[in-house]
């Protein structure tokens, strides 16, 4: 069962195209979606909420098609956090309380008014007055208080200090102790991904370029730095990109298809993207 | 029960929890019926993925170290626990019984083989 699925998805504006996006969220994973600005995240995250609509494709939220009248209950069981938030300035944490018990069906007070106390955040302070950090906490609070089945996280924790990060991502992790409850976070912090995900898409170009099980992934490729020499000796299948200096030669390999004894770098999954992403593939 | 993941091993993470549940199983720390962590708790616990974890469940159960009972959790399994030890102990002899013509071959004492033991112990290899 996904609690998301995109299937060949395109949509086309005047200089942008995401083609033939194949994606799913499996129902109580957590999916990372990376990749450069422009890469096309922010799209297919409004293409999943149905604020615009594919060109071509379809798109199934908790199994049913995004673009029927299904789709406005279902609504009401995701959790939705973008880069800003968007309160009106001189409303207060209070008063957003108020406000979410006439919106969700499912809105929870009680847990909403421990999550502004958790995160430190006072009740009464106008909107205007809330510093970043402040503002993606009480729209994390909101999103995580009306009980949803699927959190959307657009670049969630941007703009959040390490502590508060890391602390953000143990919430995530914690929703998903429940295996009805999944994620499909974007961010730019590869590193806070890799802390969190079972599966990492990565879209370059409004294209995905790869969707693989995070663990496998860095299990399966490795870095390793050689003369120009010695990498010669490594067959072509192996390398998926290189980064060619006059020292040397850096190169994202498949660890299998090594001999054993050249020496692997560990490597983390910001590595493996950016090699990905940046990397020439001609060896 | 405690394990530990490490990013300096180059060993996958769901091996590393195979071999440490593993080892808790056989020298008797958990015992037969004991109930392990559920797949998702241990997961999100050691903060890695829940397919690398079932993958470690997966292992231990086919390698018969676990049962699982559907909709109720894992359980280490009954094992005739002298018949493994048998097992480990004709490994360990072939593996020594190695180690000891390659040490001929480069004529060392036992003593010196021994010492190698000792320091590999110290390190933590074994």
């Amino acid at each position: 069962m996904n609690a998301v699925e995109l299937n060949n998805i395109s949509k086309t504006y005047k200089d942008f195209s995401l083609s033939n996006l194949s994606l799913n969220v499996p129902t109580g994973s957590i999916v990372g979606l990376v990749g450069e600005n422009g890469a096309g995240k922010s799209t297919t995250i409004k293409l999943i909420m149905n604020v615009i609509s594919p060109d071509a494709g379809t798109i199934k939220v908790f199994g049913k098609p995004n673009n029927t009248d299904d789709f406005i209950s279902a609504r009401d069981d995701i959790g939705v956090v973008l880069d800003e938030s968007y309160f009106p300035e001189i409303i207060s944490a209070s008063n957003v309380d108020v406000i979410m018990k006439n919106t969700y069906r499912n809105w929870n007070s009680q847990q909403y008014l421990s999550y502004i106390q958790k995160f430190s955040l006072p009740l009464k302070k106008p909107f205007r007055d809330f510093s970043r950090g402040m503002k993606m906490k009480l729209a994390i609070a909101v999103a995580m208080s009306h009980a949803p089945k699927l959190l959307i996280l657009d670049e969630a924790t941007s703009g959040l200090d390490p502590m508060v990060r890391d602390e953000m991502l143990d919430i995530f992790n914690d929703f998903t102790r429940n295996e009805e409850n999944s994620i499909l976070i974007s961010s730019h912090i590869v590193s806070d991904l890799e802390k969190i995900c079972d599966y990492i898409a990565f879209i370059h170009q409004g294209r995905l370029v790869l969707c693989e099980e995070k663990d496998r992934l860095i299990q399966e490729y490795a870095i390793v730095k050689l003369t120009a020499d010695k990498f010669e000796s490594i067959p072509d299948q192996a390398v998926k990109s290189k980064k060619v200096t006059p020292y040397g030669v850096e190169a994202l390999v498949k660890r299998s298809l090594i001999s054993s004894s050249f020496r692997t770098e560990y490597t983390t999954l910001e590595d493996i993207i950016l090699f990905l992403a940046k990397g020439d593939t001609n060896k | 029960m405690e394990i530990i993941i490490s990013n300096a091993d180059d060993r996958p993470i769901y091996e590393q929890i195979y071999k440490q549940i593993k080892k808790y199983i056989m020298s008797g720390k958990l015992c037969e019926g004991d109930a392990l962590p559920s797949i998702r708790s241990l997961a999100k616990d050691l903060r890695i993925s829940v397919i690398t974890t079932k993958r470690a469940y997966d292992e231990l159960e086919k390698d018969g170290y676990i049962n699982t009972v559907a909709s109720k959790g894992c359980y280490v399994a009954a094992k005739n626990k002298s018949i493994i030890r048998e097992q480990y102990l004709t490994q360990i002899e072939t593996h020594l019984r190695e180690a000891a013509e390659l040490a001929q071959m480069i004529g060392l004492s036992e003593d010196e083989v021994i010492k190698i033991f000792k320091t590999l112990k110290e390190e933590e290899y074994i």
